[in-house]
């Protein structure tokens, strides 16, 4: 295989950013010893052994949880959106999608400080909820908040994909549905959803992948009372300084990673094949 | 026509911004890299040190001990003064992580209070100079809490739930269990270590949230009414907020002590030197105490401070006060303990 000259660079900038971290990581993963002398430690299992305790396997099952979770509200919620957005008008729906965003290119850091002043126990919401006559709720520091913070934050991950797929759709195959009978419903579950799945896949991995490995939004959200793996791994990094145990469960979470991508590839090829089925 | 302009303009704007960039860079002071504590300085006291000595300052900030050491056993960082606390200076000497500190190139040692000289974790003060110290304790706003509190115990009783804000550092929380229990917060004891785990998974039902430096926001805004603080910042956060209350619990609590060192690998050891003497400038000592609240080591700088915080009796208590206080000693391979212990506080349900 010939590569062109920008192949080469960027096979370079693989091989140095991609490639060699993710050697380091595994490396250290399968020793122990002092993180800080690498060329002292010893091949080791250990710290995969030390993961697979039901201490850490709770903080995973609740990681995973709380991305599962978030991921179909997102879906749930960015499914109609991208399906407004993309049956207005041209000029409007670039506006629209345009506002969608915006709020993007704020840092991602402020953004979920915001919510702390929207829903602190003196926050903008219970004001309003008291100035109502009830009684303020609970709001910051619980799942809860953490939920609500991975779904603001990677809502336009599941809106961008699903609504491109929209607008790219061939618009013939939905009227040849409707001119053979099917009513909107129909066409919608039969002919539109299955067009659109892929766009829907790339938007469930977009969304799970950051919401399984954040510890933003767990620390300030949550308060530090929910533990997540991203909190576990950048305690071990950060505090303890257990780059070996840090990175044996980076590489467990990749490889829930890989698995979750992998089934959702392949649910999204037997999808293709129905839709080429079609024809 | 009109697009060639643009053009020019877009060029001309890029030559401006890299030409400024590249003489941002091309900076030919000497430089002194400083590595504190977030929020334990005051900018302005950079500046004039800046200007004095025609340098360069570099400021970066860290939340822990903890990530302090992981940085600096990291290496590569090359910071010139780092200000560690008690223990993690006692550790760093072991594992010679900094530099023995020429005490004939720092004339304004002699500022120093002799309380704290010749501590025991520097025994002759060969590697750090005193910056600041304190105690830690609970912070209480008077109107929102029914009662007075007055040790730790209190933060267990579930009339405060949803009131109260723990330290998020595995060191300083443990040590609030541990005396609670009236153990000592050095223990190396793990059955004592269990029953503190134990304290606080009982107590996490009833806590609002574990932070760190936003501590001091979310009190003084009253979203909570409760908080464990060290004494410098509960000194800044009664500034804020007339309604708060700091008490030293009847349990003990834990006295600590900060001090500028230097890191093996520093770049600009010299200028380093300078700095620490300058910084125990009494002018400079007091500005600098004055803005942060924290406590400073050194009388003539005590005696500049505004008679408001020189008579503070949060920042500045009567040593007799002060018997029932115990100083974090190294807790070197009891790291990974008190590590377990955090995670299984955090991942029980």
């Amino acid at each position: 295989m010939k590569l062109s000259k920008h192949g080469y660079f960027y096979l370079i900038w693989m091989a140095i950013f991609i490639a060699i971290p993710l050697f380091m990581v595994a490396y250290l993963a399968f020793t122990s010893g002092d993180s800080q002398s690498i060329s002292l430690a010893n091949f080791s299992l250990e710290n995969f052994k030390r993961f697979f305790t039901p201490m850490y396997l709770e903080v995973l099952k609740k990681s995973i949880q709380l991305a599962f979770i978030s991921t179909i509200i997102c879906f749930l919620l960015g499914y109609p959106v991208a399906y407004i957005i993309s049956k207005a008008k041209l000029k409007n729906r670039n506006i629209l999608i345009l506002l969608f965003v915006i709020p993007m290119w704020m840092n991602f850091l402020l953004r979920t400080y915001a919510w702390l002043t929207l829903l602190g126990k003196n926050g903008i919401i219970n004001l309003l909820i008291t100035k109502l006559g009830f009684q303020p709720l609970d709001l910051l520091y619980n799942d809860t908040a953490v939920l609500l913070g991975m779904v603001y934050n990677f809502l336009p991950f599941m809106v961008l994909p699903i609504f491109s797929v929209l607008t790219k759709m061939d618009n013939s195959l939905i009227e040849a549905s409707w001119d053979l009978g099917a009513n909107k419903l129909k066409t919608f579950l039969k002919v539109i959803f299955p067009l659109s799945l892929p766009g829907v896949l790339s938007g469930v991995t977009m969304v799970f992948i950051p919401a399984v490995s954040t510890f933003v939004i767990s620390s300030l959200l949550g308060g530090n009372k929910t533990y997540l793996i991203g909190n576990l791994i950048e305690q071990q990094f950060r505090y303890t300084g257990d780059w070996h145990f840090g990175s044996a469960m980076s590489i467990i979470l990749m490889v829930f990673i890989l698995i979750s991508m992998a089934l959702t590839s392949k649910f999204d090829k037997d999808k293709e094949g129905d839709v080429s089925g079609l024809w | 026509m009109k697009n060639k302009w643009i053009k020019r303009i877009c060029l001309l704007l890029l030559g401006v911004l890299s030409v400024s960039i590249i003489s941002g860079c091309s900076d030919d002071r000497p430089t002194l890299n400083i590595y504190n504590w977030g929020d334990y300085i005051d900018p302005e006291v950079l500046n004039i040190f800046e200007e004095e000595y025609n340098v360069r300052v570099v400021y970066d900030t860290f939340a822990t001990n903890e990530d302090l050491y992981v940085k600096i056993k990291q290496g590569g960082s090359s910071y010139d003064v780092i200000f560690p606390s008690d223990y993690m200076i006692e550790r760093m000497i072991r594992e010679d992580l900094i530099q023995k500190i020429d005490t004939t190139k720092i004339a304004n040692i002699n500022n120093v209070d002799e309380k704290f000289m010749n501590l025991d974790y520097d025994p002759n003060n060969q590697y750090s100079i005193p910056y600041m110290w304190g105690t830690v304790g609970i912070i209480y706003n008077k109107n929102l809490v029914n009662r007075p509190l007055t040790k730790w115990a209190d933060l267990w009783d579930e009339e405060f739930s949803g009131e109260i804000i723990m330290l998020n550092s595995q060191r300083d929380t443990l040590a609030v269990a541990l005396k609670k229990l009236h153990y000592s917060m050095n223990t190396r004891n793990i059955n004592e270590l269990e029953e503190a785990k134990n304290e606080l998974i009982k107590q996490r039902p009833l806590v609002y949230a574990y932070q760190g430096d936003e501590i001091k926001d979310s009190i003084i805004s009253e979203e909570a009414a409760i908080g464990v603080v060290w004494s410098g910042d509960a000194v800044a956060m009664m500034r804020e907020n007339p309604n708060l209350v700091y008490v030293l619990p009847e349990e003990g609590t834990n006295l600590w002590f900060d001090a500028m060192v230097i890191p093996k690998d520093a770049q600009n050891v010299e200028l380093a030197h300078k700095f620490i003497d300058f910084m125990l400038r009494p002018d400079i000592a007091a500005k600098n105490a004055e803005y942060i609240g924290y406590s400073s080591p050194i009388p003539k700088a005590i005696e500049l401070l505004s008679d408001e915080l020189k008579n503070n009796k949060v920042a500045y208590p009567d040593f007799s006060e002060l018997e029932n206080t115990e100083i974090f000693k190294d807790p070197s391979d009891l790291l990974k303990e008190y590590d377990r212990i955090w995670t299984e506080i955090f991942s029980s349900m």
